[in-house]
């Protein structure tokens, strides 16, 4: 039965890295569902029911973090005690910020004039730094073990998790 | 989340929204982010010779309550010597506009960015202001 103490990682049996296979995560998540399914439980007592629904949360909540690499990462450098997102944290590098307004004004721009065409090139821009940013994140987490500068490029991984995000609105106001 | 009438008033109708020229000898520029939520604040201010305030401007990208503590910002320092906006604390803005806990960080952006703004100033007029470094010294990539 379930051991509430076992990590994300380590409830689907996968190595605790930033570097993660797929699939293997999503048999994982299926096999380890199948085990905890409420219809198991159905003629079981009230405790165990209720410990198999706290389960499979935790099943659900788990499968979600790893899934994306933003999460992944967060909850990683968690695991190494570093809290990336300290909310008192507002220094940024200057450069980084300079290139943030920039992009955050041309979506304003864009959006204005429901120009679609400069939305595709500006998601093209922000999807490239995305994954400028994650390839890092793999080399600072899993290669050289730095969790203080993976932290800082989890920081501005964040930036742009909001940009796409709002990009996304800004399309969905398009059409 | 139902934001207070004040961090609306401001949202609404954002006072100073705007740029100044950046180069320009008596503006001085701050800007920062919050990692926690993915905000980006710009805040500029542009001083007179005697050292006053004389405007202030900001841009801001962010949810209601960092739109609003920006805002309410430009409006506070005007007319303030660098030194009184230098001491202008997050917990005034907080209070100002009823910020809820969750919020708190807005304010604290808008204060790191004023800072940020006058030391700027002081740093391009050689009046020894240090980079303001808020709670963490930048780091060199």
């Amino acid at each position: 039965m379930p051991d509430f103490n076992r990590n994300h990682f380590e409830l689907f049996h996968l190595p605790v890295a930033f570097g993660i296979d797929s699939q293997a995560l999503e048999q994982a998540y299926r096999d380890v569902q199948a085990e905890v399914h409420p219809d198991r439980f159905a003629h079981a007592g009230e405790a165990e029911q209720r410990l198999a629904m706290q389960w499979a949360t935790q099943v659900n909540e788990a499968y979600q973090t790893l899934k994306l690499p933003f999460e992944r990462a967060r909850y990683l450098l968690g695991l190494h005690g570093v809290n990336a997102l300290d909310p008192n944290n507002t220094v940024m590098p200057a450069d980084f910020l300079m290139q943030q307004m920039e992009w955050r004004e041309q979506l304003a721009e864009a959006s204005d004039r429901l120009d679609v065409h400069a939305l595709d090139r500006l998601e093209q821009d922000l999807r490239a730094m995305a994954q400028r940013l994650e390839r890092e994140l793999a080399d600072q987490i899993d290669g050289r073990q730095d969790y203080t500068t993976a932290a800082e490029t989890l920081r501005k991984f964040r930036f742009m998790e909001k940009l796409l995000h709002d990009i996304q609105d800004a399309y969905e106001e398009i059409v | 989340m139902s934001y207070s009438e004040k961090v609306l008033d401001h949202y609404e109708n954002p006072r100073n929204v705007g740029s100044f020229e950046k180069d320009a000898s008596g503006v001085g520029t701050g800007m920062v982010g919050a990692p926690a939520c993915g905000d980006v604040m710009k805040l500029q201010i542009k001083v007179n010779e005697q050292g006053i305030i004389e405007d202030a401007k900001f841009k801001t990208y962010g949810c209601g309550s960092a739109i609003a503590s920006s805002s309410l910002v430009t409006e506070w320092v005007k007319g303030k010597s660098l030194d009184e906006a230098m001491h202008l604390k997050n917990t005034q803005i907080a209070e100002e506009l009823a910020l809820p806990p969750v919020k708190i960080h807005c304010s604290i952006l808008a204060e790191d960015a004023i800072k940020a703004a006058v030391a700027d100033y002081k740093q391009k007029h050689g009046l020894g202001g240090e980079e303001y470094t808020a709670c963490n010294p930048p780091k060199e990539h």
